[in-house]
C-alpha cells in the first residue's frame, strides 16, 4: 500500500476536526481564491493549481486538480503545458542559483 | 470468475444506494410527466461508428431498426395530436433507417419540428453493411430545414477521436463544412446545427456557456466553421460508459459525485416530464436511456405503453420509471438532449 490514501482527499474537512474555526477560515478562503470566477477564470485558476500541485508534488492536489481542469474545460494540451511552466519554473530556480556558485569560486580566487 | 460477471455483481450491489426517487421526493418535487411535446424516435441502431461512450451500443453491426409501420404509425401520432411539436429523430444513425427519408418529409408537411440527431461522419461514410452513399443528406437536411444536432465532443482532434474513433475528428470537421455551405450554423434561424459536448471520461460537463465560447472561437480559427449553440451533456452510466467505469473501478466514485452534484432545479426540468422516447419495436420509454436498459418500458393500467396503442391520457398519466442512472440529469447545471437544464 501506498504511504498516501487517494480516499484521504475527500476527507480534507476533517482536518479541522481540531481548531475548527482556523479550517473553517482557510476553507473560506480556498474556495473563493480558486473555486470562483475572478479575475481569472476558474479554468485558469486551475491550471495554476494544478501546476502548483506538480511543483508540491502533492498526489491529492493532482488528483483533484486534474478533474478539476477537465470540468472547467481544460484539455490535456493545455493541462501538459501548465506542468511544463511548472517545471520549466523549476529548474530555471535551480539555475539561476549557479550564479551563486560563481560568486563563491570568485571568492575563492577560482573565477 | 469472469470479469464480466464481476462487474455485474460489482454493480448490482450497489444499485440500491442510488434511490433517485427518493432524491427527488425529498426535494420536495413531484416526478410526474407534464407534457409530451417531444416524440423522440430510436429508428435504427445501426451505425457506421462504435463510439466508446454510447449509450445505445450502436455499432456497424446491429441490425434493429423501426420498420414502416412503425413510422407510418408515429406520423398519424404527431397528425392527431398537434400539441407534440417536435419529432427527435435518434440513433444508432438515424439516416441509415430506410424509411428514414420519408419519415421526415411526412413530419414536415405535418408543420412538426424536425430535430435529427446526425453523427456527421455518416454523410461521408456512407452506409456500412449496403455501401449506399449519403452525401445527399446536408442538401436534404436543408431543403427540408431539419435542425440537425451533431455529437462533437471537443473542438481538437484527441478527444474527440478518443471518444468517436481515429479519424472521425478530420472527417466531422469535413461534413460540417459541408452544412456550412448549405447555409447551417450561418445565422439563418431556419437552419439550425447544433453540437453535443460529453466529457471524454469520468467527471462533469464544464460550463455551457464558457465552452461554447471556446468551440465557437477554436472552430471559427482554425477550420473556418460556425454552429449555432452547444449543448453539454453528461456521461449516464449506463451500457458501455457504465462498463468502462466498472472497469477502471471508477463507478462508485462516478455515482458519488453525480449524486452529490444534485441539483433540484436540473431535477424539475428533467426532459422525461416533457417527452416520449420510442424505440424500434414502437415500445414506449420515458428517455433515450430507459429504452437501452432492461425492463424500463413504459406501463399503464399494467399494459405496456407503444404507438400502437397509444393515447395522451395514457401517457401524461404513466409513472416515469426512475434508475440510478437519472442521477446523470439531475448533476451540476443537469443534462438533457438539449444540454444543460439549469445554468
Amino acid at each position: 500500500m501506498s504511504y498516501y490514501d487517494p480516499s484521504d482527499l475527500k476527507r480534507f474537512a476533517e482536518v479541522g476536526k481540531f481548531s475548527k474555526e482556523l479550517m473553517d477560515k482557510f476553507f473560506e478562503y480556498y474556495n473563493s481564491a480558486v473555486g470562483e470566477d475572478g479575475a481569472l477564470t476558474k479554468r485558469e485558476k486551475s491550471l495554476i493549481a494544478l501546476a502548483v500541485a506538480h511543483t508540491e508534488q502533492c498526489p491529492y492536489c493532482i488528483d483533484a486538480y486534474t478533474t478539476q481542469c477537465l470540468e472547467s474545460g481544460a484539455d490535456p494540451e493545455q493541462m501538459t503545458e501548465a506542468v511544463h511552466v511548472a517545471a520549466s519554473m523549476s529548474a530555471g530556480i535551480k539555475l539561476i542559483h549557479a550564479l551563486q556558485m560563481q560568486n563563491s569560486l570568485k571568492k575563492k580566487g577560482a573565477l | 470468475m469472469s470479469q464480466s460477471t464481476s462487474v455485474e455483481k460489482i454493480s448490482n450491489k450497489n444499485s440500491h444506494k442510488y434511490n433517485f426517487v427518493d432524491k427527488f421526493k425529498r426535494s420536495g418535487l413531484k416526478p410526474n410527466p407534464l407534457t409530451v411535446e417531444t416524440l423522440q424516435v430510436n429508428v435504427t441502431k445501426l451505425c457506421n461508428q462504435t463510439c466508446v461512450h454510447c449509450h445505445v451500443d450502436a455499432s456497424p453491426k446491429r441490425k434493429e431498426q423501426l420498420n414502416i409501420d412503425g413510422v407510418n404509425r408515429c406520423i398519424e401520432i404527431l397528425k392527431e395530436h398537434p400539441s407534440i411539436k417536435n419529432l427527435d429523430l435518434t440513433g444508432g444513425a438515424p439516416e441509415l433507417n430506410p424509411h428514414f427519408d420519408y419519415f421526415v418529409e411526412e413530419a414536415k408537411k405535418l408543420g412538426v419540428h424536425v430535430m435529427v440527431r446526425h453523427n456527421l461522419t455518416v454523410t461521408l461514410d456512407g452506409n456500412p453493411v449496403t455501401g449506399e452513399e449519403k452525401t445527399y443528406l446536408p442538401d436534404f437536411f436543408a431543403e427540408h430545414k431539419v435542425e440537425v444536432i451533431s455529437s462533437l465532443p471537443y473542438y481538437q482532434e484527441y478527444f474527440t477521436d478518443k471518444q468517436r474513433g481515429k479519424g472521425v475528428f478530420e472527417k466531422s470537421i469535413e461534413s460540417i463544412k459541408m452544412l456550412n455551405s448549405r447555409g447551417f450554423g450561418n445565422g439563418n434561424s431556419e437552419l439550425m446545427l447544433n453540437f453535443v459536448y460529453n466529457p471524454a471520461g469520468a467527471y462533469l460537463p464544464p460550463s455551457q456557456e464558457q465552452l461554447e465560447i471556446d468551440f465557437k472561437k477554436e472552430l471559427h480559427n482554425k477550420y473556418g466553421i460556425t454552429f449555432n449553440k452547444l449543448f453539454a451533456i453528461t456521461n449516464i452510466p449506463i451500457n458501455r460508459f457504465r462498463t468502462q467505469l466498472l472497469k477502471i473501478g471508477a463507478y462508485e466514485e462516478y455515482m458519488e459525485k453525480l449524486v452529490n452534484a444534485f441539483n433540484p432545479a436540473a431535477a424539475e426540468g428533467i426532459m422525461c416530464r416533457n417527452l416520449i422516447s420510442v424505440d424500434h419495436d414502437g415500445k414506449i420509454y420515458d428517455c433515450d436511456f430507459n429504452q437501452q436498459m432492461m425492463n424500463m418500458e413504459v406501463e399503464v393500467d399494467g399494459e405496456p405503453l407503444t404507438i400502437f396503442n397509444f393515447n395522451m391520457e395514457k401517457a401524461l398519466k404513466r409513472k416515469i420509471r426512475f434508475g440510478p442512472h437519472c442521477f446523470g440529469c439531475t448533476a451540476g447545471a443537469g443534462s438533457s438532449c438539449g444540454g444543460t437544464i439549469s445554468e
